[in-house]
């Protein structure tokens, strides 16, 4: 056996060493990151739909004054699940996908450091966003607002389970969360290939990288103001009742400390995604690439100390305003540093017209109205009246929409063809691209103008005759425009995937790792561990006339899942990794959780202690030690 | 009840009635010589009173905008608002015009990678310097509005404390000596060109009183002793909002700031300090009787009268209101008897329960909470 499977051509030995088992058990042991980094894709992108069409149904609402469609508890659920969905369902689990499916092609790479921790990650990630859905069944959606300020979230105000679903999803989302964070630290730190020295990543991993440290740091206040919460509501603590010494504020700045942050959580990344993109269709590499690795990781460390000026008008002392205004003030710099840079790459470069860069270049102009307008809410005084108003919505969504789904959209048009193997419509692409694009400002900009005529937000009416009617229905108009963006790339998506003409392995001429491999990649990725020599190994021969970078030849590692680790800074080899294989045990940890979660939701301790023990289970299932592997 | 921003009482069907009625009488003597068609005469008239009312209401838009303020501190943080948005606007135009010029602009053609080490300077001066400078202005003009605002500019001779309810907001007057103090409700009274000290306390969740023609927005906290000041330097009527979810009935949470002269206001004071008004009527005199008898006077006080619930609105001098309902309908006898009869339809979740009474009753009910004035 042993000998005819060494006669095997290499791409074969490697086939059979990383294969998944076919069919449906075999997919649910999968611990391949290109499988979860599309499930990721996929169930991020199915909640991005299910918040839009929540957000429709809001906007009908709102599209004059005094309309009875919704009511007001309707509203309320909605506008909740709406932000929890964006927020916590799509922005950062889109991230997540892209990072997952392409880090490892990036870092010339078998799999990520944790492949069953990766799918622990997803697994989790699946489950709590069915357990926040499943509040939708029993018709008590959380309806406290995404940030569920106490006191209102109490049991006193909110009496029912709408709340438990929130603070005990929340909580079982951040395991998800936590544990990817953890291994893309890990796996940036050890998994790159010989010679992808720090100063050689795509600004892409710079992001990822910077958000995922800031996750471990993030996550705690929101998990702990979570159980806080829900003690106060099933334990008769008082965490956030005045009236027994507990404090609403307390509330707020755990709230925040996390919230904060989570706003780079969520376009980090996908600013990163376009520093790389950019410069592909630009034909030139990213100007101040140094300037912008060190403008995104500054921006993800200052993003822990402005997080007061969600609360300006809650009261606090002239001294504590003006430090966090001048913190918000400054986190703006970073964000110009990167603007610059990317106008000067477009500038200097020679344009590719693709519709991937479209969105890429309106990406710029959505990012500066989103950071200007945070500039002005940055100003106490002037962000007295714009807080609560239409204004922050406005804000907040040329933010989200504009630096996270542009950029996600324009991703998907640039890396679809490496994940299919097929080219998404660029003809349609561009319809895409404009349909969003007017689609956006037309359904955003006016919310800017509701703001400055007094419109608060989190409404689910208003008075006719205040001036606001008009521009609720443009807005409203706008929003059915750019669900039809959505729609066209939807489209694109399911016809391209049949009908899409043939990629090839690096339709763009873009310079890192991932366009090394075949399209779509096989499933051990790489079948030798390159060694980099420069930023741009693929862009070698053009860049500094010779290709230093070794990509088709090095060590082949096929004595079962294997992978190379490299030292920290400067990627020299270190070790061969040995990898695990497929496992139930990450689902199985991760439905065990879900029991749990459901038994504290119904307060039934039959499921609590059931799911509690399985948890044991299977951490001691997956911890237990494998038999050495045999050579296949 | 002038000046900009005032948005007074909402406008009812009824009032609006006999202007449209004038214009569509004249445009109709215009049509009769047109058309005998009775069929198209009504449609072409229903489209004109559409038409006028939609002019009308064009007209009459007053949006509580901030950019232009009446307030002490309001106009300060306009101008602020202004100066941010203009220098915003220029930002978002030149990064507009570089990105569109840099895409546009002519090139040597050629599809292959270039080198490029040109580009680093837009970093320095575009992404550090350009920057650096405005927000150094923007911030230091911010911080100097801020201190600025920190005290009122005089004593305050007005003091109330403003207390939230879910979804209702109570005034309780507090100048004067102990027994002249007294509660009024989704309606602040001020004197025009006087600073008055607000002290903002909930009875229940976060609030956030929002006057925005006259200051920004502070938050109403269970355990918070947040105070404001606010000055209106016109007269006017003044929509004020609640800016911070609470719930249900968070969109209908409104109230009314009646900015008049020191003289109206001092006269409007000694109206509220006195209690009720005696009814004198018979209709009056039997309302009086129906409110004894229905729920009302479990959650409301009527000062004079043994009505003493502490729950909802003070109805003492509800008559002289502008609005009910928590600033969401114009104080009409119709819309008094409609608030009592269904005001769960109007403001679903209210703690305002529909009061079933015969009609006759709602009459008179109606009659006698019009007189307290």
């Amino acid at each position: 056996m042993a000998t005819t499977a060494a006669e095997l051509p290499l791409d074969e030995r490697l086939s059979r060493i990383w294969e998944t088992r076919p069919g449906l058990l075999g997919a649910l042991s999968s611990v391949d990151h290109k499988t979860i980094g599309k499930r990721y894709l996929v169930t991020a992108f199915v909640f991005l739909i299910l918040g839009g069409v929540e957000a429709l149904v809001m906007r009908v609402q709102l599209a004059h004054g005094a309309l009875g469609i919704l009511s007001p508890e309707e509203y309320d659920q909605l506008f909740t699940m709406h932000g929890v969905t964006m927020l916590f369902l799509y922005a950062s689990p889109i991230l997540s996908g892209f990072s997952n499916y392409l880090w490892p092609l990036m870092l010339g790479s078998r799999d990520m450091a944790y492949p069953r921790m990766n799918a622990l990650s997803y697994w989790v990630f699946l489950l709590s966003g069915i357990f926040l859905y499943s509040s939708f069944l029993v018709g008590h959606a959380p309806d406290g607002g995404w940030f569920a300020y106490a006191p209102l979230t109490e049991e006193l105000f909110s009496p029912g389970v709408d709340l438990d679903f929130y603070a005990l999803g929340l909580t079982f989302l951040g395991i998800s969360t936590t544990v990817g964070a953890v291994n893309f630290i890990v796996t940036l730190a050890r998994t790159r290939a010989p010679g992808m020295s720090l100063n050689r990543l795509p600004i892409f991993m710079y992001g990822t990288l910077t958000v995922s440290v800031s996750i471990l740091f993030a996550m705690p206040p929101l998990t702990v103001a979570c159980i806080f919460l829900f003690f106060d509501r099933q334990f008769g603590t008082h965490f956030y009742q005045a009236a027994f010494g507990g404090s609403p504020m307390l509330w707020q700045h755990l709230f925040w400390i996390f919230g904060h942050p989570w706003v780079y959580i969520v376009v980090l990344p996908a600013m990163g995604m376009v520093s790389d993109i950019i410069p592909t269709f630009c034909r030139r590499p990213l100007v101040g690439y140094t300037f912008v690795a060190l403008a995104t990781v500054s921006t993800g460390l200052l993003g822990f100390g402005v997080w007061v000026h969600h609360m300006f008008a809650t009261g606090l002392p002239t001294m504590t305003l003006s430090f966090f205004s001048a913190a918000s003030t400054i986190i703006t710099i970073p964000s110009a540093v990167a603007v610059f840079a990317w106008l000067a790459t477009i500038w200097y470069g020679r344009p590719w017209f693709t519709a991937s860069f479209l969105f890429m270049a309106g990406f710029v102009v959505l990012f500066v109205i989103g950071g200007v307008s945070g500039v002005m809410t940055a100003a106490v005084p002037f962000d007295w009246q714009l807080t609560d108003s239409y204004f922050v919505v406005a804000h907040l969504h040329y933010v989200l929409a504009g630096i996270n789904v542009f950029p996600v959209i324009g991703g998907i048009y640039y890396w679809f063809p490496k994940m299919s193997g097929r080219m998404l419509s660029e003809r349609l692409g561009k319809w895409n691209f404009w349909t969003m694009f007017v689609g956006l400002n037309v359904l955003f900009f006016p919310m800017h103008i509701l703001g400055m005529l007094g419109m608060p937000r989190r409404v689910y009416t208003y008075p006719v005759g205040l001036g606001w009617d008009t521009w609720n229905l443009v807005e409203t108009i706008g929003a059915f425009l750019f669900a039809v963006g959505v729609l066209l790339f939807i489209i694109n998506v399911a016809w391209s995937r049949a009908f899409g003409d043939r990629a090839g392995v690096n339709p763009w001429n873009a310079p890192s790792l991932e366009w090394s491999i075949p399209s779509p990649p096989p499933v051990y990725n790489v079948a030798v561990i390159p060694t980099v020599a420069s930023r741009h190994p693929l862009w070698e021969p053009e860049l500094i006339g010779e290709q230093k970078s070794r990509i088709h030849e090095g060590p082949t590692l096929t004595d079962g899942r294997e992978t190379m680790a490299t030292t920290t800074l400067d990627a020299q080899p270190l070790a061969v990794l040995r990898m695990p294989g497929d496992s139930y045990w990450p689902l199985l940890l991760a439905l065990s959780l879900a029991a749990f979660f459901y038994g504290a939701l119904l307060g039934w301790w039959w499921l609590i202690g059931v799911g509690a023990a399985a948890t044991f289970v299977s951490i001691t299932g997956w911890l237990w030690p494998e038999p050495p592997a045999e050579e296949a | 009840m002038s000046g900009a921003g005032d948005v007074g009482p909402v406008p009812s069907g009824g009032e609006r009635g006999g202007y449209e009625l004038r214009v569509t009488s004249y445009e109709l003597t215009i049509l009769r010589l047109v058309t005998r068609n009775s069929y198209f005469v009504t449609r072409l008239r229903k489209l004109l009173i559409g038409a006028a009312a939609a002019l009308l209401l064009a007209g009459c838009a007053e949006s509580p905008t901030y950019m232009t303020s009446s307030g002490a501190a309001g106009s300060r943080e306009a101008a602020l608002g202004w100066t941010l948005t203009i220098i915003s606007c220029a930002v978002v135009a030149l990064v507009a015009v570089l990105l569109v010029w840099g895409l546009a602009r002519r090139r040597e053609s050629g599809t292959g990678v270039s080198e490029g080490r040109e580009g680093v300077s837009w970093i320095y001066y575009g992404g550090v310097l350009m920057p650096i400078v405005v927000l150094l202005f923007a911030f230091t003009y911010s911080t100097v509005t801020l201190t600025g605002l920190h005290h009122p500019p005089g004593e305050p001779k007005v003091h109330v404390e403003v207390i939230g309810h879910r979804w209702w907001w109570e005034m309780k007057y507090l100048d004067g000596a102990p027994e002249g103090v007294f509660y009024t409700a989704n309606e602040l009274h001020i004197p025009v060109g006087v600073p008055v000290h607000l002290d903002l306390r909930s009875a229940d969740v976060i609030h956030s009183f929002w006057v925005p023609k006259l200051a920004g927005k502070t938050d109403l906290a269970p355990g918070s002793e947040n105070s404001m000041w606010i000055e209106a330097k016109e007269p006017g009527v003044y929509l004020g909002e609640c800016a911070e979810f609470c719930g249900l009935q968070h969109a209908h949470m409104q109230f009314r700031v009646v900015a008049e002269s020191p003289r109206q206001y001092a006269a409007w004071l000694a109206d509220q300090r006195a209690p009720a008004r005696v009814p004198s009527e018979p209709d009056e005199k039997r309302g009086e009787q129906v409110f004894a008898n229905a729920p009302c006077a479990g959650c409301h006080t009527i000062r004079g009268t043994d009505a003493e619930g502490k729950v909802g609105p003070d109805l003492t001098h509800v008559g002289s209101r502008l609005t009910l309902g928590a600033g969401i309908l114009p104080n009409t006898p119709g819309h008094m008897a409609g608030w009592i009869a269904s005001s769960q339809a109007i403001k679903p979740g209210s703690y305002m329960p529909t009061i079933y009474l015969k009609p006759a009753e709602l009459q008179t009910l109606v009659s006698y909470l019009q007189s307290l004035r």
